[in-house]
Parts: structure tokens; C-alpha cells; sequence
């Protein structure tokens, strides 16, 4: 259960988040859209503890964040951009990652999925863009944790390794894990998405499921909804 | 001729067959029990054989020639009271005796040994402690000064005396002596024709060595350590100085040779090691520097106020914080093929001397001279940049004061 | 933290500018002693270099790691680690690293050529103590400069500015202003200017060696307390280690409020 309550951030003159209030349940998968500079990144960094919020609290858990980082080992995030130190190998990232971290792992099982296999030896200045991107899943998905972020995770990523990645997140929530998804490929986003949050200009302007959107806004296809979501009155 | 064989006479036969029997032997406990009464005991030429043990006396005199012989343990004490030795006639030695606690005045200059007006005396391996003045020679030629020990404990300048004092006294050789913890270590004053050498100096409130208008003195050998400041040679002519050691005198007013009015000196081959200044010039002429070394030294060689025609060649200027240091524009004295370690030049034709000149005297060492706090910025890149436009084009530094030979390796 | 510190570390370890810094100083090491067969001489070089380039160094390769290991940075944030032990553990890492090359890379050739046997072994450990203590503060101040700068040519240009500040350009007006003020007593002036600057403090400390000959022939009491007794070694040094402190201080306070 993540409880927001009256989140505001504020970056410069720019009102980021603006009074955010937001529940979610346990378990499902739920994607967090909305225009660019809507927010959606900076709510997930605040769920992070990454970026600290001027006012509101954020309770993961029945626990308020703030200040604290151990709750930190049941959150799996992804981020948008997969760098690197470019000097390590892909194997010593992830046994990094593992002695950062103490927890369980099935680092050697997705590696293989994705066919990391003959890169664990080179380093990661040397790999392609998709290849980062993969280890950037692989990190995100091997530990056994209650909620995942996912922050653009189809980026760079070819058909097949796409497919794994749906299998995977779809996987993850038949565990009853949280995920949670930004994007911009609504494809993806109609495909596995449960939940559907819109942000704008700081608040939440639309939760629901995605059939809820669609019934809003009248629409057959998830972008046409998204696009008319905005066009619409808000209480319509 | 008669009056070479009276002399003659006089000192030889007399020693020849009284030596044995003039001899007066002093102990606490014998008949003769004090020295003064051994003294007068004494035949001209006799021996006072002092026994071990502490003779409570002073104001002794000595008028008539005859040793005086301590042995080891052989104490005298003056208890403060006065002077305790004063030799009024020619040809007395005084050997092994040990001499303690002078008394300080303000108006009489009390020495443990006084030398007036006598001639052919002999000091040697006598110890003095607690003393005001120690060894001083009045009016008294054609002396020896020999190994001895003063050991002083002053404090301050104005109520403590000199090591040894030479005064108006000419052919005395002082060598061989330690002297430390008084005002200075050996002083001379219209003393001519004097060797100093192979002393040691140091701790001395003073001067290890301080000439006042003598002439035609040398010393050579010697070490000045860790005094207030170590040779000051003032007011005189035809000074020899060589082969001795000036180290560590530190102090803001503190050098290891100080001349100030002096012409016609020879400074050869000198260690000036780690002295604030090396060599304090001022007003001096015609002085010839030559195989010195100077190392570490705050500043090795200073030049106040006008010196003319003076010549540093052949000497090694090693690490120091600045070489030479100038406080006019006025350049008349010549630098020639000397080591500096600051030398950044190169030798090309490989003749062993550098190609190009080098210019001792840095900006930074004016600046210094006028607001000595900036010293806190001594080897600053700043400070260095300075230097280094100066060094290309000369404003402030005298243009002309360049070493053209410098040459590439230190003289051993 | 130790995990952060060792990562970092063995990642700098790896890299190029690690090597090339590590060489340079042991190539300056053998030039030194054996064209110049003079452990004093080489000494007082050392000193100029050492308190000239190892702040840039330290200020370049501060920087430059901070906006290279952004992405890192922000791998590690999402992990469960405290915000303090990723930049104290980066920080160390990067000092610790340079701080290796230096030692090594000098030392090295010194323990070559005899070191053990030679009496300038204290000048020369003062040397490297005071170098490490140096690569400390300018990577601290450097990691502050770029936490509170994003942008990068802002950030490596504050940073250049620095640097020249603190060698260059303080100095000058160090200079200055004793000179306009000299009629005034300037004992507890100059060696308070001189204990706000690091690289300034650096050099008397080594000067405090070196030159004390020079230093000793000034007349203020100020001065003879500060140079002639142990209390400019020590006050140099608390102030050594307080530099080091406070801006290693500042980035953790700064880096535990900001927003990534």
C-alpha cells in the first residue's frame, strides 16, 4: 500500500507536484502517464527518497519515508537512463549490486533469459544501448521485491527482449507484486496496465482502470483516451 | 749581545737547577694551604704545584714569573667576591686550574684571569664556571691562549662579561678553546697581528667572535654555533678569515659573519651553514669571497648600504632561501663563477659552465626587506611568477649584478 | 559506506587518468633524484609541485568524477543505502585514489634511491602528509562544487576558479595588502591569511622546515611564537584537518537535502 498525501515540490518557479494526494493498493500494475513535465518522474523519485518533497508525506507500507532508506531493499527501480561506470563488467555490476544489497537474488536466471551471457565479461562502455538496457531489467528484476518502478523500461529494447519484459512484469504481478510503469508507448501501456494514473500539472487527474479511461472518455484505442482525457471537462 | 745573555741567564739557568727544588706544593691540608701563600712562597721561575681541593680565595696576584699547576680537581673559588687571578709580570703560565664563581659588577670588569701589561704569559687547559669576564688579556703581547674551557651561564647582556677579551694586546694566540653562555665569545679590541683558531663557540649571548677596530688578524678553524649571532668583525683592516664553520645562529638580528666597515678581508673557504644570514655586509670594501660555502641560510649573503669592489668567486651557494640580497640598485661588486643550486640554466658546449648568466638577487628579497611580513609568502607561485618576470626584465634589481659563469656543479 | 568506497575506488583504480597520474609522479620522482643525484634540491621541487599541482589535480579529478559517476550516483540512490555513506563512500574513494598515486608515485622512487638512509626523510614524509591532506581538501571542495552545480561548464569552471584563487590569485592579494598596510602590525593578520588558505597553510608547514632560517630573521613576537616553537606545526595542523573537515561536512549536508 503506497499512501501519498498533499505532496507539493517545487523546482525553481516551476510547481512540480502541487498538493498530490494518491493511494495505491497492494498488488496489480498500474502506469503512471501524463504530459511531459506532468510530474510522473518526479513522484517516483520521491517515492525513492531521490528527490525530497517540500511538504506532504509519503507512507510505503504504513511507514513514512522520510529520512529513512532501509525500506529502500523492497522497492526494484529502473531507471530511464541505463548508464553505467563505463570501467566495470556487466558480471562485476551485478555482484555489486548483490553485495550492496544482501537479499536473494535470480540475477543468473534473467541474465541468461535476456542472453547476457557473452557480455558478462565486457565492460559496460563497450555495450550497445539495448544490451544496457537489458542489464538495466536485469538489475531492476532480480531481487525479490514487493513493489518495482519502472521508469521507461521499453526503451532501446528489441521485439523479442520486449516480449520477455511483459512476461516478466506480468510474472511479477501473478506473485501479487506492485509495479509500477511510466511510458510513452501506450501499446504497451493498454497491454499490460491495470491501473491507469494521470498526472497533470502536479495532481492526479484521472485514476482508474483502463477500460474506466476508456468509458470516460468514450474512446476504443488508449491514446485516442489519453488525448481526449485533457480535451474533456475534468468532472466529465 | 750582553743583554741577550743576561735574558738568557735570567729565565734558563734559574730553571735549570730549581726546578725541582722551587717547586711549592699547595694543599688544603698542608702547611702551605692557600695559594696566595704559595705564591709567596715562591721563587721567580718556581712551579705552585696546586693539589686537588677547593681553595675559598680571590684578588690573588701574581708579580714575579712562576707557573702555576693545578690538578685535576684543583678548585678555585671566588664565592662572588671579586676578581680571582691577576698576572702582573711577564713569562706566568697557568695550567689545569679550574676557576669558579667571578664576581658580577657594574662598574669594574672582575675576570677570573687578568693579564696586565705582561708579556710571554701562558693560559692553558684552565676551566672556568660562573664567571663574568674570563680570560682578559690588558695591554699584554706575545701571549698564548690555549685549551681551554669557559663555560658561562648568562642571561642577560648588560650584567655578563666576554669569554675572552683581548685589549690593546698584539701577538696573542688564542687556540683551541671552547667557550659558551657568555655575552661574547671572544672579543678583541685594538688587538693586532692575533691568530684565532681551531676555538669553539657557541650559545653566546652575543658574539661567538666580535673584532672592534683590530688589524691584521687571522682566524681560521674555528666554529661558531648557535650564538646570537657569530662573528662580527667591525671597524677593522686586513682580517683573515678562513676555514671556520658559522651554523644555526638564528635570530632576527642573528648572522653568522657580520662586517661592518671592513676592507681589505679575505673570506676562504668558510661553511656558512643555516645562519638566518649567512653574511650581513655593510660599508665594506674590497673584500675577496672566494670557495665559501653557503648552505640553508635564510639569506647567504646581505648587502646594506654602500660596498664597493668586492669579489664572490668559486663559492657553492646551496638551497638557501635567497642567494644574495641588495637593498640598492647600485651594483660594484663582481660574481664570478660561482655554484647556485637555484641555477635553472643549461651548458650546451659542455665547458662546464652554465650558458646563461644568473641573477641572484630576487624581486621578492626587496619586498621582504621593505615589509618583512611577506617573508610568509616565501616560494609561493605568485611569488615565483614575480620573480621570474623580474628575472626577464630587471626593474628594481640592480641589471648588472649577474653571475656570467655560473658553473654547473658544485665545488666539492 | 566501506562497500561505496571500495566500488569507487577500484573503479578509479582502473581508469586511465589513475595511471597517467601514477606515472607522472613517479616519473618526476626519478627525474628528480637521479639527474639531479640531490635529495635536498629534489625536496624543494617536490614542494613547488606539490603545492601547486596536486590542488588542480584534485580539484579536475573531483569534478570530473562527480559528473561522470552521475548515473552511478543515481543507482546507488534507489538502492537501500544512506545518502552519507554514497558521497562519503565516492568522496573516499576518489581521495583515497589519488592520494595512492601520489604516494606511491613519489615514494617509490625515493625508497629507490635510499630514502632510509638519507636525513631528509622527515621533509619528505612532510611532504606527502601534506599532499594527502591536500588531495583531501581540494576533492572535498570539488565534490561540493559540483553538488550544488549541475551544470557542468559552470561547474569546471568554478572549479579552475578555484584552484587559481587559491594559488594564484589569494596570494596576490595577500601580498597587497601587507604591502598598503604596512605601517600597521601585520603578525596576527598574515597568519590568519594564511590559515584561510590551505594551499598557503601547506607551505608554511613545509616552509617551517625548510626555510626556518629565513622565516626566524623577522622580528614580530607573533611570528617567533608561531615559527620558532612546535605551535605553528600544530595549529598548521588542526587547521590542516579542519579544512578537511568542514567541506566533507558540507557536501554530506548538502548531498542529504538534495533532489536528484
Amino acid at each position: 500500500m503506497i499512501e501519498v498525501n498533499g505532496l507539493f515540490k517545487k523546482f525553481g518557479k516551476n510547481q512540480v507536484l502541487d498538493g498530490l494526494d494518491l493511494v495505491m493498493g497492494d498488488g496489480g500494475i498500474i502506469a503512471i502517464l501524463g504530459p511531459n513535465g506532468s510530474g510522473k518522474t518526479t513522484l517516483i523519485k520521491c517515492l525513492l527518497g531521490m528527490v525530497i518533497p517540500d511538504k506532504g508525506t509519503i507512507k510505503i507500507g504504513d511507514v513514512p519515508i522520510r529520512g529513512s532508506w532501509k525500506y529502500r531493499s523492497g522497492i526494484n527501480y529502473m531507471p530511464q537512463i541505463a548508464d553505467f561506470p563505463g570501467n566495470v563488467k556487466v558480471r562485476e555490476l551485478f555482484d555489486m549490486i548483490r553485495d550492496l544489497r544482501q537479499q536473494p537474488d535470480r540475477q543468473q536466471e534473467l541474465a541468461e533469459l535476456f542472453g547476457l551471457g557473452p557480455h558478462l565479461q565486457k565492460r559496460l562502455s563497450t555495450l550497445s544501448g539495448g544490451t544496457k538496457q537489458k542489464v538495466n531489467i536485469v538489475l531492476s528484476f532480480m531481487f525479490d521485491c514487493p513493489l518495482l518502478i519502472l521508469d521507461e523500461p521499453t526503451t532501446g529494447l528489441d521485439p523479442a527482449a520486449l516480449i520477455r519484459l511483459k512476461e516478466l512484469i506480468r510474472e511479477e504481478k501473478s506473485r501479487g507484486k506492485t509495479v509500477l510503469i511510466t511510458s510513452h508507448i501506450m501499446e504497451f501501456v493498454a497491454e499490460v496496465a491495470d491501473e491507469v494514473i494521470y498526472l497533470l500539472e502536479g495532481r492526479i487527474y484521472f485514476q482508474g482502470t483502463v477500460d474506466e479511461l476508456k468509458k470516460k472518455t468514450r474512446q476504443n484505442n488508449l491514446e485516442h483516451a489519453i488525448a481526449a482525457i485533457t480535451a474533456t471537462p475534468e468532472n466529465a | 749581545m750582553k743583554s741577550v745573555l743576561l735574558i738568557f741567564l735570567f729565565f734558563l739557568l734559574p730553571s735549570g737547577w730549581t726546578q725541582v727544588a722551587g717547586q711549592v706544593e699547595v694543599c688544603p691540608d698542608c702547611a702551605v694551604s692557600t695559594i696566595k701563600k704559595g705564591i709567596e712562597k715562591a721563587g721567580v721561575g718556581d712551579t705552585v704545584l696546586i693539589r686537588k681541593g677547593t681553595y675559598l680565595e680571590y684578588n690573588i696576584a701574581v708579580e714575579k714569573p712562576l707557573t702555576l699547576l693545578g690538578e685535576p680537581g684543583a678548585v678555585i673559588d671566588g664565592q662572588d667576591k671579586g676578581e680571582i687571578l691577576r698576572i702582573l709580570a711577564d713569562s706566568v703560565t697557568v695550567d689545569g686550574i679550574e676557576i669558579r664563581n667571578v664576581g658580577t659588577s657594574y662598574t669594574t670588569d672582575w675576570a677570573a684571569i687578568r693579564v696586565v701589561k705582561s708579556e710571554y704569559y701562558r693560559i692553558e687547559h684552565v676551566t672556568l664556571k660562573n664567571l663574568f669576564f674570563g680570560i682578559y688579556l690588558e695591554r699584554s703581547d706575545n701571549g698564548k691562549v690555549l685549551n681551554n674551557t669557559i663555560i658561562g651561564d648568562a642571561k642577560d647582556e648588560y650584567n655578563s662579561g666576554n669569554g675572552i677579551q683581548l685589549w690593546y694586546s698584539k701577538h696573542v694566540e688564542v687556540r683551541g678553546n671552547h667557550v659558551q653562555g657568555v655575552r661574547d665569545g671572544i672579543y678583541l679590541e685594538f688587538a693586532d697581528e692575533v691568530v684565532i683558531a681551531d676555538n669553539v663557540s657557541t650559545k653566546n649571548l652575543r658574539y661567538g667572535l666580535h673584532f672592534m677596530f683590530s688589524n691584521n688578524d687571522r682566524y681560521t678553524g674555528n666554529t661558531f654555533e648557535n650564538n646570537g649571532a657569530g662573528v662580527a668583525v667591525m671597524f677593522s683592516r686586513n682580517i683573515s678569515m678562513t676555514g671556520n664553520t658559522f651554523r644555526k645562529n638564528w635570530g632576527s638580528a642573528a648572522f653568522g659573519l657580520l662586517l661592518k666597515e671592513i676592507n681589505d678581508a679575505e673570506i676562504r673557504g668558510n661553511t656558512f651553514e643555516e645562519n638566518t644570514v649567512g653574511i650581513n655586509i655593510d660599508g665594506s670594501n674590497r673584500v675577496v669571497y672566494t670557495d665559501n660555502h653557503f648552505i640553508k641560510n635564510g639569506w647567504a649573503v646581505k648587502v646594506l648600504g654602500a660596498c664597493y669592489t668586492n669579489s664572490f668567486r668559486n663559492n657553492n651557494f646551496l638551497y638557501n632561501s635567497f642567494d644574495i640580497s641588495y637593498n640598492s640598485k647600485m651594483n660594484d661588486n663582481v660574481f664570478d663563477g660561482n655554484y647556485w643550486s637555484e641555477y635553472t640554466g643549461y651548458d650546451l658546449d659542455k665547458d662546464g659552465i652554465g650558458d646563461v648568466p644568473y641573477r641572484p638577487v630576487k624581486l621578492f628579497s626587496y619586498i621582504v626587506n621593505r615589509t618583512p611580513e611577506t617573508i610568509i609568502l616565501l616560494r609561493s607561485l605568485f611569488m615565483d611568477i614575480i620573480d621570474f618576470s623580474e628575472k626577464v626584465s630587471p626593474i628594481f634589481t640592480p641589471d648588472n649584478l649577474v653571475d656570467a659563469n655560473p658553473i654547473m656543479k658544485r665545488r666539492q | 559506506m566501506l562497500k561505496i568506497l571500495k566500488y569507487s575506488f577500484y573503479d578509479l583504480m582502473r581508469s586511465r587518468w589513475s595511471y597517467v597520474y601514477f606515472l607522472f609522479y613517479l616519473m618526476l620522482g626519478f627525474v628528480l633524484l637521479f639527474l639531479n643525484n640531490d635529495v635536498s634540491k629534489a625536496v624543494i621541487t617536490l614542494m613547488n609541485i606539490i603545492i601547486v599541482l596536486v590542488p588542480l589535480i584534485g580539484t579536475i579529478f573531483g569534478i570530473m568524477y562527480c559528473y561522470n559517476s552521475k548515473e552511478f550516483t543515481e543507482l546507488l540512490l534507489a538502492q537501500p543505502i544512506p545518502r552519507r555513506s554514497i558521497f562519503l563512500g565516492q568522496y573516499l574513494g576518489v581521495a583515497s585514489s589519488l592520494t595512492f598515486s601520489l604516494i606511491f608515485g613519489l615514494g617509490i622512487p625515493f625508497v629507490l634511491y635510499g630514502l632510509f638512509m638519507s636525513d631528509a626523510i622527515f621533509d619528505f614524509s612532510l611532504l606527502l602528509v601534506t599532499g594527502a591532506f591536500l588531495t583531501l581538501i581540494f576533492t572535498a571542495l570539488a565534490f561540493n562544487i559540483a553538488i550544488s552545480n549541475e551544470n557542468r561548464i559552470m561547474g569546471f569552471g568554478y572549479a579552475v576558479l578555484l584552484w587559481l584563487f587559491m594559488a594564484v590569485i589569494y596570494d596576490g592579494l595577500f601580498l597587497i595588502s601587507l604591502v598598503i598596510f604596512e605601517e600597521y602590525p601585520l603578525d596576527n593578520f598574515s597568519i590568519a591569511a594564511t590559515l584561510l588558505n590551505p594551499v598557503d597553510l601547506s607551505r608554511t608547514l613545509i616552509l617551517l622546515k625548510l626555510d626556518i632560517s629565513a622565516l626566524l630573521g623577522y622580528t614580530g613576537a607573533v611570528f617567533k611564537q608561531f615559527f620558532g616553537t612546535n605551535a605553528g606545526l600544530v595549529i598548521s595542523a588542526v587547521m590542516l584537518l579542519l579544512w578537511t573537515i568542514f567541506p566533507v561536512w558540507r557536501m554530506v549536508y548538502v548531498a542529504k537535502r538534495k533532489d536528484f
